[in-house]
Order: C-alpha cells, then structure tokens, then sequence
C-alpha cells in the first residue's frame, strides 16, 4: 500500500517496521482471544466447585465431565439448543422472505406513499429498544397472552426495518432493462421477483441470513422476559439461569458458555466471507 | 399508437401498484403492531400508573418523579461516563488496527480480520460468564494473578465502586472493536492511490499522510461509528445486568438498565416508559449534536 513509504532504500528499514507492525497486532489479536480462549480451556476442567481449584491457562487434560454436569443441570438443557434453533431459523427465513419482498417492491415497484412509508421506516431505526420494551411486552403478555410460546418469541423480529433497508439498497442497483424485458415477455411481479430478483440477490439474502440467524441466536433480552418455564427458553436464558444457580461451578459455566457460543464460531469459520461482508454491507451509506 | 401505448403504461403501473402493497403488507403490518403501536403506546403508558385493569391517567407525575429521582440522574451519569470511555476508545484502537493491517499480504488481512471479529460472534452472555471470571476477586483470578506479576495486590474488579466501571469499560475495548475494525478496513482500502502518489512527490512523511489524507477521507467513516456507537453505548444494559446488576451501590446503574429494573422488578411501567421516552430524547438530541458540529463537510 502506498500509505506507508516503500522505497526508502533500505530493505532492513523495512523488514523491521514490518516485525514490528506484526507484534503490535498480534499482541492486540492474543488480548482479543483471550477470553474465548480461557473460555475453551476451562470447560475441559473437572466440575468441582472454584474454591477447590485454581485456574491454569494451559489444559492438564480434557474431560468432558464439566459439559456432562451442565447437560445434568436441568432436563431441558437440550431443549434450549433446539428451542434456539427454532427461534432462530425461523426469524431468519421470515426475514429473507418478506424483506427481500419488501425491499424489492420499495427499490422497483411504484405506488403511491411509496417514499414516505420508507422514510417512516427509517426514521423508526432510530427508537432506542427501552421505548418498545414495555408496550411490546404488555401487548404480547397481557392482550394477546401468548407469554412463554415460540410465536412470542419469533413474531415481534419476522421482519425488522434494517432487513428492509439492506434489501432495498442493493436491488435498487439491480438495472431496470432486466426488469422492463421480463414485463415485455409478460412476467407479472410475482415471477419477476421468483425468477430475477431473487436469484440476481443471493449474495444479500445469505448475508441477510447468516447476520439474523446469529442476532437471533444470541439474543437474550426478549426469550427471558416472555418465557418463564425451563422447557420454553433459548440457551442465552438457560446460560444465565444455570450460571445464576451455579455461582461457584467454574468448569461447568465455561462448558455451558462454549455450548451457547460454538454454534456461531463453526457458523462464522465455515461463511467467514459472507459474515465480514454483512458488516459493511449496511456501513457504506449510513 | 401513443395512446394506447400510454394507455397500457398506465395500466401497468396501476396494476404493479397492487402488487407493490401486497409484496410490503406483512413487513407493515409487522412495523405496525410491533414498533409503530408501542411507541404510541409508549407515550400514552408515560402519563399513566399502570394498573393490569384500567390504568389511571396522571399528567406528568412519571416525568416529574423521574427527574426528582437521584437515581435517574446518577444512572444518566454513569451512562455518559461509560459513553466516554469506551466509545473513542474503542474508535482510536480500531483506526489504528486498521492502518497496521494495511501494508499486510490480503491473506494475513482476512485471517486478522476474522480474529479481530471472533468476540462479536460469541453470544453476550457467554462473554459475560467469561468475564466474569477474568475478575474474580479472589488471588487465584485470571486478572489479578497476572497484575500480580507487576507487583499490585488484590482487587476485587465488580465488587468494588471505584473499580467495577472500569471493568465494564476494560470488557467493552476488548470485545466490541472487530465491526469498526473491518469498517475502517474497507474505508481505508477506498482511498484513491493518486493521493498518497501525489504526497510521496512532495516527501510526505508516514505521519503527515495519514494526518491530511487518511483521517480527512476517512471522516464519514468515522462520523458513521461514532454516532452507532454513542447510540448503542446509551442503550447498554446487557453486560451491567449479567456482571453487575448495576452494582456495587449503583456504581454501574446505567439508564438502559434502570428502566428495566422499573419495568420488570418494580412493575413499574409508567414511569419505565417515561424514563424510555427521556432517554430516546436525549439519543436524538446527542446525535444531531454530532451531525450538526462534526458533519459539516461531510456529504451523504
């Protein structure tokens, strides 16, 4: 890159601004890992209680007791995994769905109040959560009493504005003449939609995916206010239960925190690509 | 010929019109009962004590009390503290990331990229529980036994006011840099060469050209992660209730958290929703503020 000066002549100059760049940055990328790091290791670790152990940064062996003693922990450990999954998978498919839909009909299709809806739209992205919070939770508790469903914890998320948004900005390059030829050839929308714009936007829609299938998976705020019985939460809600039970049980909180957050690292390293891309997908124009 | 060419036109357009509202009618009415309806009814609940049967309508009782509420105030406080720390922080760590990354072969970028990013996969409360570890208070604790290698004795990092923001603040630079990391990245990766070609004929130093090329070009970027991140920093309510519980003394009581515990310890949605309302007053003012002074060159 030319930011940095490459003549300047001597080699040496060069090779040693280069170590030294390389150990700023992976010191900072050691600090980084860490915690996951310690995270991993300690959940190999016998489940016995703090006080009797001390924790060591290297792995005197691996036993998987520590992962048996959270599964013990409640009969619906498993569950959480599955309810996540469900949870997740299907805010995700919902979301590729209607705002690829939505998207779509605000980068291409007329109507009127097209553009205001829009802008009411984003305006909203801006309400901070803690405005919603109470009356979204009166509402799904107290007037629809649907408290500790999967439909609580699925509908308020089926589509969210920033899914909008994202799907909006990059059909709006999609050229129009594609669109024009395939109305010519007597494509109504529907089939201009399944036929053109999906396959044309498969990149987005799996950035779309993979980012609210892991916002989703990760939340904890909303599972825990709207479920109340073991059976019905993710596994961020049981993580917290179990850790909130467990306060001196090191080995096994680490074991469960690595259960809650392998998932997304597997996830992460196998679409590494489609998830750097989602985080500045949405940047480039604010 | 026109005509009917114009005609048919019309009737196209009428017809897409159909389907442009069918193709948005879910994604609405989700906005509509999910986001749209409770910000009225935000409103509405604020100037209420809310009882399950009727609730009964009391002026401005909730703001008031709010803001005769020491709690409100130092909750405001804390937030803006933690705001301060960890926001330029995390902005000037990440810039610089990038700027070292730069000169990297695109392989040893992307394997940087994703280590950098790892943290902001892992789940919120499997992070908490790790660092709730790190802290412990006890000699044998990750961060204490390290610190002792320096020679500093105990401390008890979440147990004690004078140290439990810090931890939260310490927490957040090391976990929360990998977006604005690659953001940078990508930013820094769209600056024209001509520039930096230009300024090496004039014998530009290293400093110079990142003082009056990169930080200039990179301003939008910046503006950008500053306001998500002021905005993000106002609403943090996460890590202060799983590692703290706004604790020791409210020390780490942010406003995020302080409206939650109103709502769902208390059940007390009124003045909740009022302090919500407050709060998303002083989000927007905060963010026209930077708009206004530090977007001034800035075009969109």
């Amino acid at each position: 890159m030319a930011l940095y000066n490459t003549h300047t002549g001597k080699p040496v100059v060069n090779r040693t601004r280069n170590a030294i760049i390389m150990v700023v940055l992976i010191l900072f990328a050691l600090a980084t890992l860490f915690p996951i790091y310690f995270m991993l290791i300690s959940s190999f670790g016998d489940p016995v209680e703090a006080g009797a152990m001390s924790y060591s940064l290297f792995p005197s062996k691996i036993s998987f007791e520590s992962y048996k003693f959270f599964f013990n922990y409640s009969d619906h450990s498993i569950r959480w995994l599955l309810n996540s999954l469900i949870v997740a998978a299907s805010v995700m498919i919902s979301n590729v769905f209607f705002a690829s839909l939505a998207g779509y009909a605000f980068s291409k299709i007329r109507f009127k109040g097209r553009a205001v809806l829009f802008s009411v739209l984003l305006v909203s992205m801006m309400i901070p959560y803690q405005v919603t919070q109470v009356p979204l939770y009166i509402l799904i508790v107290n007037t629809f009493e649907i408290q500790n469903t999967y439909t609580a914890m699925i509908v308020p998320g089926l589509v969210t504005v920033y899914n909008i948004f994202l799907a909006k900005q990059f059909m709006g390059s999609i050229p129009n003449e594609i669109l024009e030829c395939a109305k010519i050839e007597g494509c109504n929308q529907f089939q201009i939609y399944f036929k053109i714009i999906l396959p044309l936007s498969k990149t987005v829609l799996a950035v779309m995916a993979i980012l609210t299938f892991m916002e989703s998976w990760n939340t904890f705020f909303w599972p825990f206010l709207v479920t109340n019985t073991m059976d019905m939460q993710t596994i961020q809600v049981g993580l917290k239960n179990f850790r909130f039970a467990n306060t001196t049980y090191f080995a096994p909180m680490m074991a469960g925190a690595t259960i809650s957050a392998l998932p997304m690292f597997i996830l992460f390293f196998s679409l590494q690509k489609y998830f750097l891309e989602g985080v500045t997908v949405g940047a480039v124009k604010g | 010929m026109a005509q009917i060419a114009k005609q048919t036109k019309r009737r196209r357009i009428k017809g897409d019109s159909g389907y442009g509202y069918a193709f948005i009618a879910v994604a609405l009415v989700v906005f509509a009962m999910f986001t749209a309806y409770p910000v009225v009814s935000a409103f509405i609940i604020s100037f209420q004590q809310y009882k399950p049967l009727g609730s009964e309508y009391v002026g401005l009782e909730n703001y008031i009390a709010s803001f005769n509420d020491k709690l409100f105030w130092k909750s405001v406080y804390n937030t803006i503290i933690y705001t301060i720390l960890t926001v330029p922080v995390a902005l000037f760590l990440s810039f610089a990331v990038a700027i070292l990354i730069i000169p990297l072969r695109k392989k040893l970028q992307n394997i940087f990229k994703a280590v950098y990013y790892l943290p902001a996969v892992a789940s919120g409360v499997a992070l908490s529980v790790v660092w709730l570890w790190i802290y412990d208070p006890m000699a044998s604790g990750i961060l204490n036994r390290m610190l002792s290698v320096f020679g500093m004795s105990n401390t008890n990092w979440l147990g004690s006011s004078s140290t439990a923001m810090f931890s939260l603040v310490l927490m957040a630079w090391l976990s929360s840099h990998g977006t604005s990391i690659i953001i940078y990245l990508a930013a820094l990766l769209g600056i024209d060469e001509s520039y930096y070609e230009a300024a090496e004929l004039d014998g530009a130093s290293f400093i110079k050209k990142v003082w009056y090329i990169v930080i200039p070009c990179l301003k939008p970027t910046t503006l950008f992660l500053l306001v998500t991140g002021v905005i993000g920093s106002f609403q943090v309510f996460q890590n202060a209730y799983l590692m703290t519980g706004g604790g020791p003394d409210n020390a780490t009581t942010m406003v995020g958290l302080l409206i939650f515990n109103n709502a769902f310890k208390y059940f007390e949605f009124g003045e909740a929703a009022a302090q919500s309302l407050v709060l998303a007053f002083i989000i927007a003012l905060i963010s026209f503020i930077q708009f206004k002074y530090l977007g001034k060159e800035v075009e969109y």
